[in-house]
């Protein structure tokens, strides 16, 4: 059974500027799916979240959340669905658990009744019960956050950017989470800015100027890549970069980490013409006789993030 | 800045302290930013990263410890410090109701930028950033990406020896992040020193060398590849994380 | 009814935990009531008087002994003409002055009467007046006391027959100005604190984003703010308490009429003041501009248009329109009426009714405003 179905779904908050939201197609989220949305800021992502909590309504388009329409049922739609927003939403001057107790009796339940589903996240908070909910860092912030939404077991959970500006190691522990949570059932759609968060996803929604432009598993995106991806590095990095774009052979250049991703022109055959075993040994010439050192050229998979960048042109 | 004083470290730090009450969130540290390089400053929230770079920009006294900055010491000239260093942050970029010529009028004006050189300097900055069209038009109207890339011009308006970034990229498209950090590159190679944290790993690796943070002490400093070598790990991801599983500390 | 009460608990730990913040609203009336009460006085006081005429004459010289004898006014001396009063008011000698005409006491038998100048420094024009005003009184005051001596030895100068006004002060013959402002800080501060109040921390919910997740949760949103009204208005009528006690027994201001009017008129005001709060949150999405349109568009019409400071049958006709919908003027009048004038209730009942009606209106337009979604 479908959990969330969305179907042309447009807002537009000023007549001047593009629809933040513009879906042009339908999708549709099982049960107990984990769906990823990535996208920069201003990519609409905040806003198609509103509106499928609720609280905003589209200008048109149709969606529904366990089956209830989202503007006429909106109510029970409230009852079943656990939101975390993308600003911080927890009360700073109550504690941890006050924090707790409260979100609890807002949905007419108390904290031991669904204590199991989040057990495993509130285990790191509990040393932490007294303290105040702003003297919390980023990453336990929005751990309790997270166990505030979902202290009243929903069925669906909405999470608007939860890992923002916190560190990669309480990233990765959010997303453990998640994943623990999806064995219990539940539908769950995040969003986030960080291109590797998405790979732990079901599926995954690229998306950019209030549209998705792909959705497919994360290995279905990786495989649509479709182009030659090496990844070249060298004692001087900025330099090469610069060089690396003036090959006639290069469609494009970017940093990547310790590499730089080179996508090659699709008709580029380095090899055959220059009697190199590969394209990659061919490059590495051309870099040396530019007076590189320490050069490496190797064919790599590409990652999401190598998708994402890539998409406008398809 | 001063003249024929080109030392080799930008900043030199020794066993520089902070404590707030019977907290110390900065644990005696020491370590220097050799002059044109990209030095990565990184760590968990609450390991003492603000606090740190409260210290290094002029804006907190040190508890305890001594160190200079752009060669003025951060207990006795903070006011010489703010001058001669650079500063963006993600929370503050620009003032979004001014136009771009109006920001960068200020803050050049801000920063002592004499008179006469202020309309050549934003003509450059402005053509550099392809940016001239744009010149009046308001910087909240802008996308965000070029927001960060004319919060990071400004903040070298006054061609500092050293720029401190924090977080500048939070929130920004894959691309647009990329073309920031050619800006850095840039910048680099006209011989100022960038000073920088950011939560993405990957940013972490062009950097020249980079610190991790933990429970207010610097647990590792060295180069991307050298850590990575010396804790057996693909990427500085993977060392972060075996650094930051050891704190204790989660503020 | 769990989760309503789940609310208001948290409500009164949000503003528990903020002790500066409650230490003020508590205070803040407090201090007003002290300030108002001994140390910003409407009242005139050590006001030098001169003196200027041509002739010895005893009748002047009495009646300049009895100006000294007020408690008003001290008798500084005499001028030998009217030029001389105007410097000795120029040096600050002097802040009033009286000027007789020539040949005073014989001109008062004579059908053309005589004259008498009363001046006053009105730099300070509300100082002035009631300066003039005291004079005056006591200036006729005497000559009815003189006239009715020469009555009786001249019984055929009664046909002369001056009208000489008898001036009494009702309800406050001291006139004293705590009298005045009690009621006027009552309506500052009961509006300060429910409808600044309110709205304020309804807006600080919208701005951290906390209202979004309250939104998405079964609770009705308007029961919400209902629970944020209980406990601002548990601490009015903790304020309202205060303020009556300090009333009573620091100031001295008897409560003349019935006390069981005088709260229940307040606690209408109260909710009023509540309605107009949610109203605000309602119509903004910053904690600074709900404060700016409470303390601005709210707080000034209370100062200057309910009555507080200056009389509304002295202002510009349209300023005395205005003055209609200033909930905090028909208050402050039947407080006044309650307080001050005692009064039974049937005389403040338009004001009741007005009050009532304003609570109504606000109460359903903000009601109706309040949105259950973001846009």
């Amino acid at each position: 059974m479908d959990s969330i179905v969305i179907d042309s779904l447009r807002k537009s908050f000023h007549e001047d500027l593009p629809p933040a939201v513009d879906m042009r197609s339908v999708i549709t989220i099982p049960k107990g799916e984990l769906f990823g949305i990535i996208g920069p800021d201003g990519a609409g992502k905040t806003t198609l979240f509103r509106m499928l909590a609720t609280l905003i309504r589209p200008d048109s388009g149709t969606a529904s959340v366990e089956g209830l329409d989202i503007v006429r049922d909106y109510r029970k739609i409230r009852t079943m669905i656990g939101y975390m927003p993308g600003k911080f939403s927890l009360y700073s001057d109550l504690s941890v658990r006050e924090n707790l107790e409260f979100f609890a009796s807002v949905f007419g339940k108390d904290i031991e009744a669904n204590y199991s589903l989040i057990e495993n996240i509130y285990c790191r908070l509990r040393p932490f019960e007294k303290r105040k909910a702003g003297r919390l860092s980023g990453g336990m912030k929005q751990k309790l956050a997270l166990c505030c939404s979902l202290i009243h077991s929903p069925s669906v959970l909405f999470l608007d950017e939860p890992t923002t500006g916190v560190d990669p190691s309480s990233r990765r522990e959010l997303w453990e989470n998640l994943g623990e949570l999806r064995t219990s059932g539940m539908t769950i759609v995040v969003s986030t800015a960080y291109m590797d968060e998405a790979g732990r996803c079901d599926r995954v929604a690229m998306m950019k100027s209030g549209r998705f432009l792909a959705v497919d598993s994360p290995a279905d995106i990786i495989s649509g890549f479709g182009a030659r991806l090496l990844a070249v590095r060298s004692d001087e990095m900025f330099r090469l970069l610069h060089d690396l774009r003036s090959l006639p052979f290069v469609r494009k250049c970017y940093t990547f980490g310790d590499m730089h991703h080179v996508i090659l022109n699709d008709d580029a055959d380095l090899s055959a013409q220059a009697g190199y075993g590969s394209d990659a040994a061919a490059i590495a010439s051309i870099l040396e006789n530019r007076g590189h050192s320490g050069v490496v050229v190797k064919d790599v998979e590409a990652s999401l993030e190598d998708c994402y960048m890539n998409l406008e042109e398809k | 800045m001063i003249e024929g004083d080109k030392a080799k470290d930008v900043i030199e730090v020794e066993h520089l302290t902070k404590r707030f009450g019977d907290f110390t969130a900065v644990d005696d540290i020491s370590f220097e930013v050799h002059r044109g390089e990209i030095f990565g400053f990184l760590g968990a929230n609450g390991a003492g990263k603000t606090t740190a770079m409260r210290m290094l920009t002029g804006l907190s006294l040190p508890t305890s410890g001594r160190g200079t900055v752009a060669g003025f010491d951060i207990t006795t000239e903070p006011e010489q410090i703010k001058r001669h260093i650079g500063y963006m942050s993600q929370r503050f970029a620009l003032y979004g109701d001014l136009t771009v010529k109006d920001n960068m009028d200020l803050f050049a004006g801000i920063y002592g930028v004499p008179r006469r050189e202020i309309g050549s300097r934003i003509d450059s900055l402005l053509d550099r950033l392809d940016l001239m069209h744009e010149k009046n038009s308001r910087v909240r109207d802008l996308p965000q990406g070029w927001k960060q890339k004319l919060a990071f011009s400004v903040s070298i308006i006054h061609r500092p020896e050293i720029v401190f970034l924090d977080e500048p990229t939070g929130g920004v498209d894959p691309a647009a992040r990329r073309q920031f950090w050619e800006l850095i590159y840039e910048a680099v190679d006209e011989g100022i020193t960038v000073f920088v944290t950011t939560h993405y790993m990957d940013e972490a690796e062009y950097c020249d060398r980079i610190s991790m943070m933990v429970d207010g002490r610097i647990e590792a400093l060295d180069s991307p590849s050298a850590l990575k070598r010396a804790y057996g790990a693909s990427s500085v991801a993977e060392v972060f994380d075996i650094l930051a599983r050891g704190a204790a500390r989660t503020e | 009814m769990k989760e309503f009460f789940a609310f208001v608990r948290k409500e009164f730990l949000h503003i528990f935990r903020d002790v500066r913040t409650l230490l003020v609203l508590v205070g803040l009336p407090t201090v007003l009531i002290v300030l108002f009460g001994f140390a910003i006085s409407t009242e005139i006081r050590n006001v030098n008087v001169g003196m200027c005429t041509q002739d010895d004459d005893t009748a002047i010289t009495r009646l300049m002994e009895k100006v000294d004898r007020s408690e008003y006014f001290t008798y500084v001396g005499r001028y030998d003409s009217g030029a001389d009063v105007d410097e000795a008011m120029r040096r600050g000698e002097i802040d009033a002055a009286l000027i007789f005409s020539d040949d005073f006491s014989a001109g008062l038998m004579r059908p053309g009467g005589s004259e008498i100048a009363v001046i006053a420094d009105a730099t300070n024009p509300n100082n002035a007046s009631m300066e003039v005003m005291y004079l005056s009184s006591i200036v006729s005051d005497y000559f009815r006391e003189d006239l009715e001596t020469a009555m009786m030895s001249m019984p055929q100068a009664s046909s002369s027959g001056q009208v000489v006004p008898n001036l009494r002060m009702l309800y406050n013959p001291q006139l004293k100005s705590s009298y005045n402002f009690v009621p006027g800080i009552m309506g500052l501060i009961l509006l300060l604190i429910c409808a600044l109040m309110t709205s304020v921390s309804i807006v600080r919910e919208k701005e951290t984003g906390s209202m979004e997740v309250l939104l998405v949760s079964p609770v009705k949103p308007i029961s919400i703010v209902f629970a944020k009204m209980i406990p601002y208005f548990v601490i009015s009528c903790v304020v309202l308490i205060n303020i009556l006690l300090l009333t009573i027994f620091v100031l001295k201001v008897p409560i003349a009429g019935s006390f069981f009017w005088m709260i229940l008129v307040s606690v209408i005001y109260i909710i009023l003041s509540l309605g107009i709060g949610m109203l605000v949150s309602t119509l903004v999405k910053t904690q600074i501009i709900a404060t700016l349109i409470c303390g601005m568009i709210f707080m000034v019409p209370v100062m200057m248009l309910s009555g507080m400071l200056y009389p509304i049958e002295s202002m510009p006709e349209p300023f005395q329109w205005l003055a209609q919908v200033v909930p905090a003027k028909w208050f402050i009048e039947a407080i006044r009426k309650i307080m001050i004038e005692g009064v039974p209730v049937r005389y403040v009942l338009k004001e009741i009714a007005v009050l009532t009606l304003m609570a109504t209106v606000i109460f359903a337009v903000a009601v109706k405003k309040f949105n259950d979604r973001l846009d």
